[in-house]
């Protein structure tokens, strides 16, 4: 840590020194917490966007994943999507590391791409929007399953595949900061809950 | 020339284990003037390396879960270094048919870097469990010798809670408490009208500054570490003053093999494993407080076999081991839609509960003996891996709208969970492996475990009261989810992560094991008397949970740490007086 390491005491008793005595309450910038905490930098936000190379996927297969993590949870008026989360990258991580992902993973975007080219004749990502709309829609509901035990597998896959997506966007930056997740932070006095009627 | 070896160094006291009552001990002996060595298994800490306080799960590649994604709950990247279910080289064994599950830590501080932080007192009916109902056994000291202990550990840790009156729940010396959540003002409002007593929690977390120690800056996140040491940990708060006396000297790495006893039938010295070479050492004291954690400290008497006690140490009565018992567990979480209509804001608070409910129907003629409590929480806290699996899997599909459902669900689950009493039986208890042995060649604990009728009813029991709460407060039971649908703040109740709705904990799971060297008055039926000193070696203490005779529904720590004070303050009347 080396000499600009300052303890989070020092931080929180130097500024509890402008503190004007009977505040109700202050929140200590993040920045000086940031700079406590000499918090390491993710390695996303060194890296450049796109420079990342898959440790597991191939570059179609990754390509693929991309996709469907976007899919299923898209960039709207209120936020990035699943990529610029970096969902996929968190995905493809773990994955390299777990034989039990690669499994589902790997066996579901096979599955998915001799589907389409079943069907359409392409592969998942050469298919039109409508179509991969089609095959989607048909794995991403457990009601599939149970109509059609053949697609058991399929969206296992796809609901696997789903919640990892969420695990990925929902911690990061931006997938918080949509939460509306407030805290993390450095209070004096915890304000309990505002109020609302009904609570 | 002739050859001398240096001069054999003597502690006054060896203390094995620097948790709750490893640290207590250490703390009171050495201020007490006493030269203590203190043997811990695991490194030192340092908060500064070791603590990932306020970092964001995208800091961390893996986003909390580790490598391949297999470290979730107790066990996270962000949790302080704490201990581990299972560690390499170094099993337990369950018996055909057991379930059981050891947490072991192996870090100076053990459990208290992580723990819930729940600080409640023992109440004058649970050191009086036989008096009481008939089952069990009482302790042999009152809760009037226990409280004035009480009365110094929670003064100098800080403790926060509010003064209720609760029968057999004793108010103590506390700090006041933070305001409640938004969670926790719904809940309350549901016991309310179900008269469920439900009153601001007890934990070890400063809410005004104490002994140089900052107060807490409602982060919700004591199970990493805490910095400032705004929470307890014996790391924090106990190991240090007994370092400023210059009276401890802590070796750590040391996995403590056998207390040696000399041929005056005393234990005069400690044999150990320094891990780091794997060589075996010896300390010499002139006297041995095991701390080591109830099974832990069990399975070193029981390994310390001599001509003098073919048996193990201080088990002539056969007890060590013996008595296991664990808190019963259960959980339930729901879902409240009022909670969609909150403005985001921050919900975190200190980690872990505002409120809970002490255990309100003592007195009552009950379907179960004896009682428990509820913990529970929820609600906006800071998103983690795995948090959304179950929206996603109710909600299906893909998309916007499903990107929607996720944030208009995000905060509105909170889970319950039962904390409760088991009365010992014959069926659980721990005792050496006859083959299994760890990498240093030490015989491994075998566990036998099995629930009384007793505890099956009080989960269902919990279960059922945790349905009317969900349903008072207008929320919907969410049954037969894979999984906790939001991790709780509190550090213990992440353990819980994993455990289905609707069913009893595993046995050692809650991680409230202890008994396994009681305590009484008899030296047929106990190892140690009402001092924690043994019955067979007078130079040989206990100072965990080893020593508890019951298992009260009120969570361990404190009085680990008003026993082992009692403890060492006796110790060190008699080593002033000689008589060790």
């Amino acid at each position: 840590m080396g000499a600009d390491f300052v303890s989070r005491r020092t931080v929180l008793k130097s500024l509890s020194i402008g503190a004007v005595a009977g505040s109700v309450l202050r929140v200590i910038p993040l920045e000086a917490a940031e700079f406590a905490h000499h918090i390491i930098e993710s390695e996303k936000t060194e890296a450049k966007s796109g420079a990342y190379t898959p440790k597991f996927f191939d570059a179609h297969q990754y390509k693929t994943l991309q996709s469907l993590c976007e899919t299923i949870l898209p960039a709207d008026a209120d936020s990035g999507g699943a990529i610029e989360a970096g969902a996929p990258e968190f995905i493809d991580l773990l994955t390299s590391e777990n034989t039990k992902y690669q499994g589902i993973l790997g066996d579901g975007l096979k599955w998915l791409d001799s589907s389409c080219t079943t069907r359409y004749g392409k592969a998942y990502l050469e298919s039109t929007p409508q179509q991969q709309k089609e095959i989607l829609d048909l794995i991403a509901y457990r009601k599939s399953a149970e109509q059609d035990v053949s697609l058991s597998q399929a969206v296992e896959f796809f609901s696997f595949l789903r919640n990892f997506t969420a695990d990925g966007f929902f911690t990061s930056k931006i997938g918080i900061k949509y939460l509306g997740y407030k805290g993390n932070t450095y209070l004096v006095e915890f304000p309990g809950c505002p109020p609302v009627p009904g609570v | 020339m002739l050859q001398i070896s240096p001069a054999k160094k003597v502690y006054d006291v060896c203390i094995i284990g620097s948790g709750a009552g490893g640290g207590t001990a250490a703390k009171v002996l050495t201020e007490g003037g006493l030269s203590v060595v203190m043997l811990e298994a695991g490194p030192r800490l340092d908060p500064d390396k070791d603590f990932k306080e306020h970092m964001w799960p995208y800091q961390l590649p893996h986003r909390g879960v580790g490598v391949g994604g297999k470290q979730r709950g107790i066990g996270d990247e962000f949790m302080a270094p704490n201990g581990f279910w299972e560690i390499e080289g170094e099993p337990y064994t369950t018996a055909p048919g057991s379930s059981f599950r050891w947490f072991r830590s192996r870090i100076e501080g053990g459990r208290t870097n992580h723990w819930g932080r729940i600080a409640l007192r023992f109440g004058p009916a649970d050191l009086r469990a036989h008096s009481t109902d008939g089952f069990g056994d009482d302790w042999p000291i009152s809760y009037e010798e226990l409280a004035p202990y009480y009365d110094k550990v929670e003064s100098y840790i800080g403790v926060f809670g509010s003064k209720e009156n609760v029968p057999n729940s004793p108010d103590g010396v506390f700090m006041p408490p933070p305001k409640p959540r938004c969670t926790e003002t719904i809940v309350k409002k549901a016991c309310d009208k179900l008269k469920i007593t439900c009153i601001p929690s007890r934990l070890a977390i400063l809410t005004k500054p104490l002994n140089d120690r900052d107060a807490c800056h409602y982060c919700a996140q004591c199970g990493r570490g805490c910095r400032s040491a705004s929470n307890f940990s014996s790391s924090q708060v106990m190991i240090p003053p007994a370092m400023a006396t210059g009276r401890l000297t802590m070796i750590a790495n040391a996995m403590a093999r056998e207390i040696v006893v000399g041929a005056n039938g005393k234990a005069e010295a400690v044999s150990y494993i320094d891990k780091s070479t794997g060589s075996e050492q010896r300390v010499y004291a002139k006297a041995v407080v095991v701390a080591a954690s109830a099974c832990e400290s069990a399975r070193l008497l029981l390994n310390s076999k001599s001509a003098t006690f073919s048996n193990g140490l201080a088990n002539s009565s056969g007890v060590v081991g013996r008595y296991l018992t664990d808190s019963v567990g259960s959980d339930l979480a729901g879902y409240f839609p009022q909670l969609e209509n909150m403005p985001p804001h921050n919900h975190d608070g200190v980690g872990g509960m505002h409120m809970y409910m002490p255990w309100w129907r003592f007195g009552n003629k009950n379907e179960f003996l004896r009682g428990y409590h509820i913990e529970f929480g929820g609600g906006r806290d800071m998103p983690g891996v795995g948090g959304f699996e179950y929206v996603c899997e109710e909600t299906e599909g893909y998309g916007v709208s499903l990107k929607q459902k996720c944030r208009s669900s995000y905060g509105t689950f909170i889970g319950f969970s039962g904390r409760g009493e088991m009365i010992p039986n014959e069926k659980s208890f721990c005792e050496l492996d006859p083959e299994v042995k760890d990498k240093w060649g030490i015989p491994v604990l075998r566990f036998h475990w099995q629930w009384g009728e007793n505890e099956n009813k009080m989960a269902a029991d919990m279960q059922q009261t945790f349905r009317s709460i969900i349903e008072a407060a207008g929320g919907t039971v969410i049954a037969g989810t894979r999984r906790h649908p939001q991790k709780s703040s509190a550090g213990e109740s992440n353990a819980l992560q994993h455990q289905p709705a609707g069913r009893i904990s595993t046995g050692g799971e809650i991680i409230h094991e202890l008994g396994t060297v009681r305590m009484g008055n008899d030296p047929k039926t106990s190892a140690l008397n009402k001092n924690c000193q043994a019955h067979d070696v007078k130079n040989v203490f206990v100072a965990d949970a080893a020593p508890f005779v019951s298992n009260p529904d009120k969570n361990p720590t404190l009085t680990i740490m008003a026993l082992s004070w009692k403890t060492s303050d006796y110790l060190l009347d008699q080593a002033k007086k000689g008589e060790l």
